[in-house]
């Protein structure tokens, strides 16, 4: 029978498959971090148990990390409690773990693919949602809870329930300025928040096809924001250029055999989705939010909605309050909107051609006077890689902060964050109430965008300029 | 874990759609170590609200929470169930749950029971007209009864017979120890280790 992607990947992975019971699958890698391991670690001492595979299973340090200063002691006493906490789990239970100060640092999301440790056809979970990220290589990678990283670090193995596949086509040649950031923004507001629950995303056409493994990673990352556990993309040149080389890609006869296995992975042509959805490349222009959550997205060229266009009622009081809380004014064009504050930075926008593209913006410009603009790169070989490019000297000279590696202003678990009513443009990927700090309004918006805003003080992109 | 087969308390209307996890516990909350004692990050942001519907005294000693459609979307965190557990929450509502929230829940112990939203509203009604509605959780029969209604809720098979007998996972699949070694004797040789 004709197989999706997603289905090739689940079936090579079953351990044990019982009628009326979820099918264990095998779990290839398990990426660990500060935040959602500890419990699980302690659940794992409570009941005398071990780590199955630490060879299978790495740590790093992000969420919560400071982005200046990084070998001091971290000031906070609740981030230090679980730096220290993963750094004591990793070495009473043997997990390899990147310490503040290793190279290999950095958001988890990008220390995995960089190494090479993410590869076609695997099955990658880590206790974080946007693990999704890791499908842009076409392994089938979701987050997981708490009690499910204590599953896989004691059995290497997670119950689960098939998932639905869902096609999203992008055809066509995207315009100038157009990005990955936008597509993913693009689709999520197609389908809404919602839209893609119980469903494994997979994006394919040519636009998909002519993106870059870091644009295919920013697509993929987003997709949880669509509801989705996961979205992949098949493997290809492209994805096989990049890991020829790395660390932990095989190496000799190993590659030959790898690379031949994942030839086979893409879907085949006659495979059945349980649902399509198609978007005409060229028709997409530069996207960014206005509302509390990441559907609540428009052409940058659009203005504020009304809750009087809403769809129906649920719709209605969720733009309301969405207005509200953002401080907009339904009518108001998007361009006209005013940031204190831009962020360059995260797993879905924090690698080395996110911040190439920010350079080439900023370059000879000045960030506006009104607004401070952070830029934190998405590990410490992003930020080495940079700095050899020379890219932190322009992005300081436009008057942007450069930073050390971590998730940073993300989520705003360190001490950068957004004051209440503050309002930034960013990067990242969600634009929840309070996600950049209590009271914190958030647009989220490409690398391009956030730098063409730095510079103008309100939302654009750089055409604009 | 316990055993969870009926529930009857009391029960708060939330009238709100896409209530994600950094509302139900922002992330500050996530930086403790411990796993219990989350009771006072429950929808943190709300709670500073006096009108908020759990600061209200009508509501006070909740054990089911009705909420609006796609409950529980965002962040991975486990920390949401936990919150809504240590707050004394038995039973999620709602029309639309997000999965991973949804699956965190089942391992907890915590009910999330899918509703036709007619019937949310139903329910908001009749606790709405009068807090101390006493209402039945009957996972055994899948069904809501509060007052004149009652409405069948959907949860996955699985997950039912586990929270009605009080299964841990992990303790079922370490008895399929011998499977797994198997399958570890065959993956292939090129794939990675993080040693
Ligand atoms: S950068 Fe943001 S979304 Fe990504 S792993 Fe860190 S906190 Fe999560």
């Amino acid at each position: 029978m004709a197989k999706t992607l997603a289905e090739k990947v689940w079936e090579a992975h079953v351990v044990r498959r019982a009628a009326g019971e979820p099918d264990l699958l095998y779990i290839d890698l398990h990426l660990v971090h500060e935040v959602t391991s500890p419990q699980a670690f302690d659940g794992l001492r409570a009941s005398g148990r071990s780590v199955r595979r630490p060879d299978l299973t790495l740590a790093t340090e992000d969420h919560n990390v400071p982005t200046i200063d990084i070998l001091k002691p971290i000031a906070d006493p609740i981030s230090r409690a679980q730096v220290d906490a993963l750094r004591n789990n990793c070495a009473e239970f043997g997990v390899p773990i990147y310490s503040l100060g290793n190279i290999e640092q950095g958001i988890v999301h990008v220390v995995g693919p960089q190494l090479g440790l993410t590869q076609p056809g695997m099955t990658v979970v880590c206790g974080d949602s946007h693990t999704s990220t890791h499908g842009a290589f076409g392994a089938l990678a979701f987050g997981i809870g708490t009690s499910e990283v204590e599953h896989v670090l004691a059995t290497q193995t997670l119950p689960l329930k098939p998932f639905k596949t869902m096609a999203i086509n992008v055809d066509g040649e995207l315009p100038a300025g157009v990005s990955a950031k936008d597509v993913t923004l693009a689709v999520i507001a197609k389908i809404g928040t919602g839209g893609g629950q119980g469903y494994v995303l997979e994006y394919k056409g040519s636009a998909i096809r002519g993106l870059s493994m870091e644009g295919r990673m920013t697509v993929c990352n987003m997709s949880i924001e669509a509801g989705a556990r996961a979205g992949m993309i098949a493997p290809d040149e492209t994805t096989f250029e990049y890991l020829k080389g790395r660390d932990r890609a095989p190496k000799g006869a190993d590659w030959d055999a790898a690379v031949a296995y994942w030839s086979t992975l893409p879907s085949d042509a006659d495979a059945k989705y349980d649902a399509e959805v198609f978007i005409d490349a060229s028709t997409l222009s530069p996207f960014v939010t206005w509302g509390t959550n990441p559907g609540q997205g428009l052409p940058l060229s659009g203005s504020v909605p009304s809750p009087a266009d809403a769809k129906d009622e649920v719709d209605r009081v969720a733009i309301e309050r969405a207005l509200e809380y953002m401080g907009l004014t339904a009518g108001m064009p998007l361009r006209d909107i005013k940031v204190d504050i831009v962020f360059v930075g995260s797993c879905t926008n924090g690698r080395i051609e996110d911040l190439r593209t920010v350079a080439e913006v900023l370059k000879g410009r000045k960030v506006d006077s009104k607004v401070r603009m952070l830029v934190v790169p998405g590990s410490v070989r992003v930020k080495n890689q940079a700095e050899e490019e020379g890219l932190d000297v322009i992005i300081k000279e436009s008057g942007a902060e450069w930073r050390e590696a971590g998730c940073s202003m993300c989520l705003a678990m360190n001490p950068d964050k957004l004051a209440p009513g503050e309002r930034s443009a960013s990067t990242s990927n969600r634009n929840f109430e309070g996600r950049q700090g209590p009271g914190g309004r958030t647009h989220l918006v490409s690398p391009a965008v956030a730098a063409a805003t730095a510079i103008t003080g309100h939302l654009a992109a750089p055409a604009d300029l | 874990m316990e055993k969870f087969v009926m529930h009857t308390g009391t029960a708060a209307p939330l009238r709100r759609s896409n209530v994600d996890t950094d509302q139900i516990i922002p992330a500050e909350y996530l930086k403790r170590i411990t796993r219990h004692g989350f009771e006072d990050g429950l929808f943190a942001a709300w709670r500073k609200d006096t009108e908020f519907v759990l600061n209200q005294p009508a509501y006070q000693g909740v054990s089911i929470l009705i909420a609006g459609p796609d409950f529980g979307t965002g962040s991975s965190r486990e920390h949401a169930v936990w919150a809504l557990q240590d707050y004394g929450f038995k039973v999620v509502l709602s029309s639309r749950f997000a999965d991973i929230f949804r699956g965190n829940s089942g391992k907890g112990g915590l009910l999330t029971a899918m509703l036709e939203q007619d019937d949310i509203e139903k329910l908001w009604a009749v606790v709405e007209a009068d807090p101390a509605t006493l209402v039945t959780v009957d996972l055994d029969k899948r069904e809501v009864r509060a007052g004149e209604v009652t409405a069948v809720f959907e949860v996955d098979d699985y997950v039912r017979w586990r929270l009605m007998e009080g299964l841990d996972d992990i303790g079922i699949t370490l008895n399929q120890a011998e499977a797994i070694t198997e399958f570890e004797a065959k993956r292939p040789v090129f794939l990675p280790t993080t040693a």
